[in-house]
């Protein structure tokens, strides 16, 4: 309701206002029309320019957020951009930092400390377990991993680990690395083993071809030296075909088991280089026994296989041998079949059935032939240093190669033996090396903590002395200082206290000789106080009532000062008016005074003489069509005219507003007639007022005087 | 107190007046009724009357301190 009300007070307010307005709104109406259109124009243009930079900042921005580089670059360049940015789009995002390496690192140092620590198992376990966490922990800057890419996915996850999982992974290789030693081992030796087996066959084979070639040469070179009968020739030559049979069977068997031998020693020097390559060192010395048994069977088997070689040789010649013979006995038969053809059957066993034609053709022949053969004997013995030099010729070549291959491959072996020594060697004194060094850095280890027992004691037994010196010397200081101060503060004791003995000594003759000026000062006092008590009850005065009569004060005073006769002479110098009653206070009279003096103006025609009703009346009229200054200063001596009750009572009213009271009441007492008996109750006052306060001012005066020589030293 | 001497006369002597003009009035108006046929001249006269009465003990009053006892003496 009171809504409305005010609604519709504003709308009268209104309508009284637009009813004014009204005659100027139209011209102002027509002056916005003709500017409305520019207005509306700037309007737009305000409006399109306003878009334009918020449409900027916003794109701004939005690209900040999305570009971190364009951010900062914008930071950088603009002074307070970086705080709008925080505060719209929050803190800028971290430079990208590069991830640690370093727990990558860890794998592979792992596994080379654990191998150290598999090698060196006599070491106490808890020293191998410390050093691994060691290097774990400590490993240092970020280095390329060793290709392997899932430790990389590990990397940021990668901690410490612990010391269960730490020998939990030492067993697991070290059980790794036992199965890759078994496996490794194994193989070797089944390796080892049909490697042996097959070249033992072979050398068994070799040995058999080459008794076979032995044989076969022996048979033949006895088939040869044809000193036996007939018949035993026959059965040499089975027997000899039979060998060479043998031999060839022999030889191919021993080729045979050769090549088998060769392909399992290549097996197994295969094995032994991927043994050697698996770098676990516990196989080396197994690793060196299968080289040497390589070694050796190859050995063994070229050995085996030169003496086939020179077999065959031995075999080829004399082969060759029985081949020429075959051929000269062929040709010799064919000969002889051709001088005798009938004869065709073997001609030894035809000695009886010869003719002599035969006969001597034959032995014609024989003779052609032996002509034959000594020619031919004459120029083998010309030709003879030739063939044989050319023989030996060959021989030197034949023997210079054989030499060549016999000096290489026993070079080859040699190389090979002295390799095989040398690692042999080699491993022998990493192993006492070995053995040494950890002796060594047992003794060295136990040699240490020895050594830091002893300087531990003894820094201990250093440590404590000196502790116990400086402890000493503190509590030697201490106490000196401590007696020290305690005598010092005996001493100040003393001295405080002789002191105050003395100050207290001249304190009580001080008091003793003061308390005389003392009991002057307190009666001194006590008159002023009693004076200040009347002083204070003239204080109780109200505005018109009168102050407590001032008798009990008085007495109070004429108790204390009972011997001092000035006192006790103003005490009872003071009016027994006031005494009884008690005075009016200036206050008061001031006030009572105003209503004197119009009383006094209005009554100043009446005396003894004139005292009538219309004289009042008349008296009245003056009072009122009288006009003189309220107040006008006195003179120092009064002249008949200023006798004048008008005259008197301003001399009075300038003195009361000054405050002189005694003044005024002597100009008031001077006042006759009328005026003089309307002045009169509150001239007595005034007297009354007066005469009090000059004996009290006399009685304080004098107690201030008394008072202030009571302070005066003696 | 001596001021207030003239006040207390004055209001002895307008109580006083009131009194005796009030009672000159009464007394005229029952005279006029009563004895004079309702005549103007006995409200008037009692009236002034009382208020001539009023004045004279008004002047009386004030005068008072300044009139002169004397006192017969006693013949010895």
């Amino acid at each position: 309701m009171l809504r409305v009300g005010w609604k519709g007070a504003r709308a009268a307010a209104r309508q009284c206002v637009c009813g004014r307005v009204k005659g100027h709104a139209l011209q102002t109406c027509r002056r916005y029309t003709t500017a409305g259109d520019s207005g509306s124009a700037a309007g737009k243009i305000v409006a399109a320019s306003l878009l334009t930079v918020g449409g900027g900042l916003g794109g701004t921005i939005l690209y900040a957020k999305w570009d971190p580089k364009f951010r900062a670059n914008l930071e950088k360049s603009v002074p307070y951009s970086d705080q709008l940015f925080e505060m719209v789009l929050g803190p800028p995002p971290p430079p990208l930092v590069p991830l640690q390496k370093k727990p990558g690192k860890i794998e592979p140092l792992q596994i080379s400390s654990l191998s150290e620590a598999s090698k060196e198992s006599k070491q106490p376990k808890a020293k191998a377990k410390k050093s691994d966490p060691a290097p774990v922990e400590e490993a240092p800057t970020p280095q390329t991993l060793e290709g392997e890419e899932s430790k990389g996915h590990h990397e940021p996850a990668l901690k410490e680990r612990p010391a269960e999982e730490v020998t939990a992974r030492l067993a697991q290789q070290d059980k790794a690395e036992q199965d890759a030693l078994a496996a490794l081992t194994a193989g070797l030796e089944e390796s080892l083993g049909s490697s042996a087996k097959t070249t033992l066959q072979a050398i068994g084979a070799q040995e058999a071809a080459l008794t076979a070639i032995a044989t076969h040469t022996h048979r033949l070179r006895e088939a040869m030296d044809s000193e036996t009968p007939p018949d035993e020739k026959s059965s040499q030559w089975t027997a000899l075909n039979e060998a060479l049979s043998d031999r060839t069977r022999a030889m191919e068997e021993a080729e045979e088991a050769l090549l088998k031998a060769k392909g399992e020693l290549e097996h197994l020097r295969g094995v032994i280089n991927s043994a050697k390559q698996s770098k676990i060192d516990a196989v080396r010395p197994q690793i060196l026994a299968a080289e040497e048994n390589l070694h050796s069977m190859i050995v063994d088997l070229d050995k085996v296989v030169t003496k086939v070689q020179t077999a065959q040789t031995e075999a080829r010649i004399v082969s060759q041998y029985s081949e020429l013979v075959n051929e000269a006995k062929a040709q010799f038969q064919q000969e002889l079949a051709n001088i005798t053809p009938e004869i065709q059957a073997n001609w030894k066993g035809l000695s009886g059935q010869l003719s002599a034609d035969d006969l001597n053709s034959l032995i014609a022949h024989a003779h052609r032939r032996i002509d034959q053969l000594n020619r031919e004997l004459a120029e083998q013995r010309v030709r003879e240093q030739i063939h044989i030099e050319a023989a030996l010729e060959q021989q030197k070549l034949e023997d210079q190669r054989a030499l060549e291959r016999a000096v290489a491959s026993a070079l080859e072996h040699r190389r090979e033996d002295v390799r095989l020594e040398q690692e042999k060697k080699v491993q022998e004194v990493r192993e006492v090396m070995e053995a040494e060094m950890r002796t060594q850095l047992r003794r060295q280890a136990a040699a240490h903590t020895d050594h830091l027992r002893d300087v531990l004691k003894v820094q201990e037994m250093e440590l404590r002395e000196e502790a116990q010196e400086i402890l000493n010397s503190k509590m030697m200081e201490q106490e000196t200082h401590y007696r020290r101060l305690t005598q010092e503060q005996l001493d100040t004791f003393t001295l405080d206290m002789n002191a105050a003995y003395a100050r207290l000594k001249g304190i009580e003759e001080a008091i003793d000789s003061h308390v005389i000026a003392e009991e002057e000062a307190r009666k001194a006092h006590q008159l002023w106080l009693s004076v200040e008590a009347l002083n204070y009850t003239l204080k109780s005065a109200g505005p018109d009532s009168p102050t407590e009569p001032l008798e009990g004060a008085v007495q109070a005073i004429k108790e204390n000062c009972a011997e001092n006769e000035f006192a006790q002479a103003l005490a009872t110098a003071l009016p027994e008016e006031s005494l009884s009653r008690g005075i009016y206070s200036e206050a008061s009279l001031r006030a009572r005074f105003y209503d004197i003096r119009r009383l006094a103006r209005r009554v100043a025609l009446i005396d003894e003489t004139r005292n009538s009703l219309y004289q009042y009346f008349l008296s009245f009229l003056q009072s009122i069509l009288l006009f003189e200054r309220e107040q006008i200063a006195p003179p120092s001596k009064l002249a008949p005219e200023d006798l004048d009750t008008f005259r008197l009572l301003a001399y009075a009213t300038y003195s009361i507003e000054r405050g002189d009271l005694e003044l005024a009441a002597k100009f008031v007492n001077q006042l006759r007639g009328e005026s003089q008996r309307v002045a009169q109750d509150w001239l007595k006052e005034a007297r009354l007022t007066l005469e009090t306060k000059q004996v009290i001012s006399l009685l304080s005066a004098y107690a201030n005087a008394v008072g202030l020589g009571t302070t005066q030293a003696p | 107190m001596s001021e207030k001497e003239l006040g207390q006369k004055w209001d002895r002597c307008l109580a006083d007046s009131a009194i005796k003009f009030g009672t000159g009035l009464g007394l005229g108006i029952v005279f006029s009724v009563v004895f004079f046929k309702r005549r103007t001249w006995p409200i008037v006269f009692g009236t002034g009357l009382g208020l001539g009465m009023a004045y004279s003990n008004c002047q009386n009053d004030l005068k008072s301190h300044y009139v002169l006892h004397s006192k017969v003496a006693k013949e010895q």
